[in-house]
């Protein structure tokens, strides 16, 4: 009897050697005549425990990590094959206490099936909410998703199913469905985990996005970065065509719907909706004024929902479960779950989908174990580079968007960074004032030079020249930003800077009582 | 007088009839939906800061100044991208905003040079007038920071600088490129702070795409983009609203001065034609205006193998009279004639063919449109009932579906291709029936639906075959046709062209048109919703010009596409007042209003008017009067602003009528190719130096003010009316507006017409009487202007001049954007910077054939003569078919050309001439002999200023 190995592709096991190790696995079988099957699933999230393999026994998965090729024949030896110990043996992969706790609705499946293979998605659930959703009047899905109280999880939180129910009322003879896969901010990975480790299920919620508002094409805007998301992606389109989940008739309801991925080119700004649909049409990736909003006037002109990947990938089980169901998890105004990227100085660095409520510290340190290095954390960025920094005092906030807003703080894509007490948070905001300037599109004011000066302040504030007025400075152009600048780039990059200033006001030479805000 | 400077609202005038009313600092203000909370409280004085905004162009939402405060709402929208809306309650001042402004501003300044004091913007620039309006005190970053303060000027553009150290990247000049232009040769180059406008890929202006259309100069706040006009002598001090001397699209332009020197020539935002955009020639060519060349001093001489002698005007005018006279006793009364000029005012045009009526007493008076649209004012009389287009300009923005028939809009008249491209960007079909790749058939962002590339000289075969595909495929708009056109003459128009030899597969072989590509055009015209013809002299200069032109009037009829907007048949008029001069009877069978001179009623309403006896017969036309000339009955000619010697068809033959002549009277700018054969030179006036109206081709009137005083003393009318008196038949006209009131008082369709609607309306399109006070932007709307419209059968008659083994390749004609026909005023400025030289361009394939290579001098050849050029070996042509330029006399496009001409108004064939091209190492005999005649003319010239 054939046993079954599982070793990710996912990139980040694949950066670990997960493709040697693979090699090795088959090399090995073949040498010691056994016959095995091997998988390539996505990744279960755990990356300091990646290449994370697993062998299915008849007590279920057990899992080995983390696995270099050079261990390979010791495992064989050790019989791995049957689940016998090992020194890199984790036990039954569920039972992983970091694993355990989660509440995974979107990952459902990612690290457990087949990324590419519609038959282990369908044996996994797959396409129940496409089914559900064929049988719904369009205003229906809509409802199903508002209900289950689903905000954009790419960082703006805005209401997905208030956004498709404007993309339903706007008249036009061709609608689209864009997915923002442009994943750019630091320290986040979970885009790229469902598109890697669970094509179908982005396919099937853009389908379902599709049924709802009256759209017929979507277009998945993947940056260029990501080419196994890109292959992945390609080849769960192909076989969603080849099975009639795609196409001019889906599952024979005589509706139509395609997906087409559309490859950016690099810029970080572009992951701004509307330059994203700008670069779709082909243009240079600027940021577009609003009103009129893309769900009106988006994509060619025509009304256009325009979602994260998140988002788009947690409707499946919106429509299959129900909205109560996923609106069951969560807190307050923030309903569901949230995939949180644990990232940066972190001794257990990772994917963890969990309910709205869970606070940082137990991020942290129940889940990421402390610091990499064990020194003492001091701050943490979450929602990436234009994410405002969290010193420890706020590590007991519970992840809820208003409770974060309420902290002048942003949840963002849940993407968290982790800094020890070695982090010079002066740096830290020239960095962020940096980032900008070299992302940004160059269309406002504010942040085309404010960046760029913003970069010149805080040098001249790290070498102590004119130092108050250099501050209020950096304050004053930090308002101007914010309130001046077209879209978030530069909108938000206070938050990192201002944030670092007030919360570790001694970094920047400045008397803690006098300037903490 | 002052200095006009037009008030910008910011974002451009909604077009929605619905109103909104909001609060905007407390005062409400009721406005279209859709219009922008800036241009709302621009509309009641209350102007919010920008520096991204100008009302010529779509909101951008860039600079950040104009953000305001709405009552309810989050953050702080900007007022140029945010429309209005019912009950909106906007704050545009509060101490917040102010902080956003300065705070804006201080980093504006932050990269910019602070040398206002000497810049060549200032007191005219947006960003010095913001810094002061926020109040900007301090710019904290200092100046030692990133900037861009040592970018390298360009000058390569003769007539602005582009100076990127002052720019603020605002892209007005960007988006006046695409959106107003058309052309998109300004991208922006690199990103956030290294943002820069960069023509085309790392260009300088010259070497990039760019037209030099000024779209750009006029959109910048700053002194970036800058008419070197300005730099060199400083900001105007008053300005004048005239109109374009250039093409018939008659933009209006605000005359920027200093004294009696114009600093720059200004696209009138309020133009009606233009809507505030300009050409590289209406725009920056005026300088021939000043140039040494114009000839300020009246001469004379007994012949034209003389000297010329500088004389006093009396005597000239004198001279010019008794010779008239002298001619007239010996050879009789219709031994002299005159031809007006398209280029003058309609009163100068008017006053032309009085005197030929009045005092000499006949009607040989004609003028250019001979050359160019007479068949125009033929077909669509006939047809429709009036020789004029039946649209306005902005007409095009309701169409659904362009033809462009033989003319080329974006060089031809550039503002109004712009204007088609618009549209067509917006999503109108565009069908294009030209024998050669004109740039609309693809340049940026447009490309025709279809290009039917036909052989020249086989309009008329493919006009029926559209006709004939709209007739059998039962597309005809049944219900428009009964009700309003002839009934008998469509029933034999239909049975005509549905006959099998005019459909698209018998026709295919003359045409060279795939026949399902032409089915394919006529389904598309016929069915695409509004659909508009514009043609040009594609059409008109052929054997069958009028033929193709009621052609056209028939397939407008036969699908409902006349009488409102978006649809018509619209001729492209070539010179600015080739309209006005058909007008006000230039042709020698017609009267003032295109009234025929055998009706006795009309010549009795004139006689009255004039005190005089008019002829009942019609006079000669231009081709008449040379063959009269060499036949020896035709002596003496007035010719006002029009170069024959250059721009008639076989050259040879026009010259030998002009030397056969006695006394030939030139008024013009410039010793021009015409008089080179005159006797008398009498100065013209530019359109600078006069008043009057000039009628475009939609049959706009639009007033031509004086900004400076004639060089040579006296307006073009002036000299007429001088030489009327000579030959005794008095005129005293005391201002050419009080010419225009007798014209309005004569003309039927003018009768409501007057200088002073003209200040009130800014211009005012003909018929403008009792029934249309304020002019017809639309014709033919409930009825044609004949009663009902009348088909008309055409049936094509190849032309006579075929190829043939010596004449193996046909020679077509065409105009460039920098130059303007005979190039007398163009080649006099430095749009010859654009093209130097005219080129005969040539498809690979004949080029190879015959070892021609890019650049090469090449002699052509036709059965009426030779003349050599280089060539441009390009795709645009068809195999088959080489085309070439006419802008400069010693290229000798009409030395080539022949003497056949249209069968109903002798318009000549320049569009179709069987030649061989082959390689050469000299210029042609005939033009060896031109140079020696034009060296021998100036140092005539030469001599009379020594003199």
């Amino acid at each position: 009897m054939s046993t079954k190995i599982y070793v990710p592709c996912d990139s980040s096991a694949l950066s670990l050697g997960a493709e040697s190790v693979a090699q090795a696995i088959v090399r090995e079988a073949a040498a010691r005549n056994f016959e095995i099957t091997l998988v390539r699933n996505g990744s279960r999230g755990l990356y300091w425990l990646e290449p994370l393999i697993e062998v299915e026994t008849a007590n279920g998965r057990v899992a080995y990590g983390p696995v270099q090729s050079g261990d390979v024949a010791g495992l064989f030896d050790a019989g791995f094959l049957g689940g016998q110990q090992h020194a890199l043996a984790l036990g039954p992969t569920e039972e992983i206490s970091y694993l355990k706790k989660q509440e995974r609705l979107t990952n459902a499946r990612v690290g457990i099936t087949d990324p590419v293979s519609l038959d282990d998605y369908l044996a996994h659930d797959g396409y129940k909410g496409l089914k559900n959703a064929l049988t719904m009047a369009p205003a229906a899905i809509v409802k199903e998703v508002t209900d289950s109280g689903l905000r954009g999880r790419g960082g703006a939180a805005f209401p997905t199913g208030i956004k498709w129910n404007t993309v339903l009322n706007a008249p036009a003879e061709q609608k689209y469905i864009v997915c923002n896969a442009d994943e750019g901010d630091s320290g986040t990975f979970s885009d790229r985990m469902i598109m890697e480790g669970d094509p179908f299920v982005l396919i099937e919620g853009m389908t379902i996005a599709g049924l709802a508002v009256g759209a017929t094409q979507g277009y998945i805007y993947l940056r260029v970065e990501y080419p196994h998301a890109h292959k992945n992606l390609n080849a769960a389109i192909a076989a969603a065509h080849q099975a009639g989940y795609l196409g001019s008739n889906i599952c024979g309801s005589g509706k139509a719907f395609d997906v087409e991925v559309r490859l950016g080119a690099g810029a970080y700004v572009c992951g701004e909706e509307t330059a994203l649909l700008e670069s779709i049409e082909g243009k240079r990736g600027m940021v577009r004024f609003k009103p009129p909003l893309p769900a009106i006037k988006g994509l060619f002109g025509q009304p256009t929902v325009i979602n994260n990947v998140i988002s788009l990938a947690s409707v499946p089980i919106i429509l299959d479960k129900g909205g109560a169901h996923y609106r069951d998890y969560g807190m307050g105004r923030s309903r569901g779950t949230l995939p949180i990227q644990l990232a940066g100085n972190i001794k257990r660095p990772g994917l963890v989908e969990k309910a709205f409520g869970i606070t940082l510290r137990e991020l942290l340190y129940d889940y990421g174990g402390g610091s990499a290095s064990g020194r003492p954390i001091r701050a943490v960025q979450v929602g990436g580079p234009l994410g405002a920094f969290v010193p420890e005092s706020q590590f007991d906030t519970p992840l809820d968007y208003e409770a974060f807003a309420a902290n002048w703080a942003v949840l963002g894509h849940g993407g968290v960074v982790v800094f020890d007490d070695t982090v010079d948070m002066a740096r830290m905001a020239r960095y962020a004032m940096e980032f900008c300037a070299i992302e940004s599109c160059g269309k406002c004011t504010p942040c085309r030079i404010g960046s760029t000066r913003g970069v010149e302040v805080m040098d001249k504030i790290i070498q102590n020249q004119d130092k108050a007025r250099n501050i209020q400075l950096l304050r004053d152009l930090g308002d101007t930003m914010l309130a001046g600048s077209l879209c978030a780039l530069g909108g938000m990059t206070p938050y990192p800077v201002l944030s670092a200033l007030n919360h570790f006001p001694e970094d920047f030479g400045v008397d803690k009582t006098s300037e903490a805000a | 007088m002052s200095l006009q400077r037009d008030k910008d609202y910011g974002t451009p005038a909604s077009p929605a009839e619905q109103s909104v009313t909001l609060e905007i600092d407390g005062f409400e203000v009721t406005v279209p939906e859709g219009t922008s909370v800036m241009r709302a409280a621009s509309s009641i004085g209350i102007e919010i800061p920008k520096l991204c905004a100008t009302d010529s162009l779509e909101p951008f939402g860039s600079c950040r100044l104009c953000l305001v405060q709405v009552e309810g709402a989050r953050g702080y929208p900007a007022s140029c991208t945010t429309p209005v809306a019912a009950g909106m309650k906007v704050k545009t001042q509060t101490d917040k905003l102010a902080d956003i402004r300065r705070g804006v501003m201080e980093l504006y300044i932050s990269d910019h040079p602070l040398d206002c004091l000497t810049c060549s913007a200032n007191g005219n620039c947006e960003l010095q007038d913001m810094a002061g309006t926020v109040g900007l005190r301090e710019v904290r970053y200092g100046y030692e920071g990133k900037n861009h303060l040592k970018s390298e000027k360009d000058g390569s553009n003769p007539y602005f600088s582009f100076d990127p150290s002052k720019c603020i990247v605002c892209s007005r000049c960007v988006r006046a490129c695409e959106e107003t232009q058309g052309t998109f040769a300004l991208p922006i180059d690199g990103r956030g702070f290294d943002s820069v406008i960069s023509p085309g890929q790392h260009q300088a202006f010259m070497d990039s795409e760019c037209v030099s259309c000024g779209a750009c100069v006029q959109a910048c706040p700053t002194a970036t983009l800058m008419e070197k006009s300005v730099i060199d002598k400083g900001q105007a001090d008053h300005s004048i609203i005239t109109t374009c001397a250039y093409c018939g699209v008659g933009c209006s332009f605000k005359a920027e001065m200093k004294g009696a020197e114009v600093v720059r020539m200004v696209p009138d935002k309020d133009g009606k034609a233009n809507h505030g955009h300009s050409c590289v020639k209406g725009r920056f060519a005026f300088g021939y205006a000043t140039h040494p060349d114009r000839i300020t001093s009246p001469m004379i001489r007994k012949s034209i193998h003389e000297p010329w002698q500088k004389v006093s005007w009396d005597e000239a005018i004198n001279y010019a009279a008794s010779e008239f006279k002298r001619i007239q006793a010996k050879h009789g009364r219709h031994s002299v004639g005159a031809l007006t000029s398209s280029r003058c005012t309609n009163e100068e045009a008017y006053l032309v063919q009085k005197l030929v009526r009045a005092a000499f007493g006949n009607n040989n008076v004609d003028t250019c449109a001979r050359v160019c649209h007479s068949p125009t004012g033929y077909g669509l009389k006939q047809t429709l009932g009036e020789s004029a287009g039946t649209q306005t300009f902005d007409s095009v923005m309701k169409s659904d579906v362009i033809v462009v028939i033989g003319a080329n809009p974006t060089d031809g008249h550039p503002v109004f291709g712009s204007l088609m491209k618009k549209r067509i960007r917006q999503g109108a079909k565009l069908i294009v029936v030209d024998p050669r790749e004109i740039d609309l058939v693809k340049s940026a962002h447009v490309q025709a639906d279809y290009h039917l590339k036909l052989k020249p000289g086989t309009n008329v075969a493919l006009v029926t075959a559209l006709a004939h595909v709209i007739v059998t495929e039962g597309l005809v708009r049944e219900d428009f046709v009964a009700e309003r056109c002839e009934v008998d003459s469509y029933r034999k128009w239909k049975e005509f062209v549905a006959l099998p030899h005019h459909s698209p597969e018998a026709t295919e072989a003359a045409t060279g048109v795939p026949a399902e590509t032409l089915r394919a055009a006529a389904r598309l015209y016929a069915t695409a919703g509004n659909g508009a013809i514009y043609y040009g002299l594609g059409v008109t200069e052929h054997s069958q010009g009028s033929t193709t032109v009621i052609g056209i009037a028939n397939l407008a009829m036969a699908t409902g596409n006349v009488g409102r907007e978006g649809v018509g048949v619209n001729p492209l008029r070539g010179q600015n007042n080739v309209q006005g001069s058909c007008d006000m009877g230039s042709f020698p069978h017609e009267l003032p209003g295109y009234r025929h001179v055998s009706d006795a009623l009309v010549r009795s309403e004139f006689e009255d008017a004039w005190g005089v006896t008019l002829e009942a017969e019609p006079g000669l036309r231009i081709p008449n009067m040379f063959a009269a000339a060499l036949d020896g009955s035709f002596k003496g000619l007035y010719c006002e602003g029009e170069d024959i010697a250059q721009s008639d068809p076989d050259t040879q033959h026009v010259h030998a009528a002009l030397q056969a002549m006695e006394c030939v009277v030139v008024q013009d700018l410039f010793l021009n190719e015409t008089a080179k054969f005159a006797h008398v030179f009498l100065p013209g006036a530019s359109f600078l130096e006069k008043t009057g109206t000039f009628t475009n081709a939609e049959r706009r009137i639009s007033p031509v003010r004086r900004v400076m005083p004639p060089l040579a003393g006296y307006e073009d009318w002036e000299v007429t009316q001088m030489l009327s008196n000579a030959l005794g038949y008095p005129m005293n006209y005391g201002s050419g507006p009080e010419i225009l009131d007798e014209i309005a008082r004569l003309v039927p369709t003018f009768h409501g017409v007057s200088f002073k609607k003209l200040d009130e309306l800014g211009s005012v399109q003909w018929p403008c009487n009792e029934s249309a006070p304020e002019g017809t932007p639309t014709m033919h709307i409930d009825q044609f202007v004949r009663g009902k419209g009348r088909f008309m059968l055409t049936e094509y008659v190849p032309t006579q001049e075929r190829t043939s083994s010596r004449f193996p390749l046909i020679l077509t004609t065409g105009r460039i954007l920098s130059q303007y026909n005979v190039g007398a005023q163009t080649r006099r400025t430095q749009n010859n910077a654009w093209h130097a030289e005219d080129r005969l361009e040539i498809h690979p394939h004949d080029a190879e054939q015959r070892g021609i290579k890019d650049g090469d001098w090449v002699g052509i050849k036709s059965r009426q003569g030779e003349t050599v050029l280089r060539a441009t070996v390009s795709e645009r042509m068809q195999p088959g078919v080489v085309y070439t330029t006419f802008h400069f006399p010693e290229s000798g496009a009409n030395v080539i050309t022949t003497d056949n001409s249209d069968w109903a108004t002798n318009c000549p064939e320049y569009k179709v001439t069987a030649v061989q091209v082959t390689p050469v190492s000299q210029t042609s005999e005939w033009q060896q002999q031109f140079q020696a005649f034009t060296e021998q003319q100036l140092s005539h010239l030469e001599k009379a200023s020594a003199g």
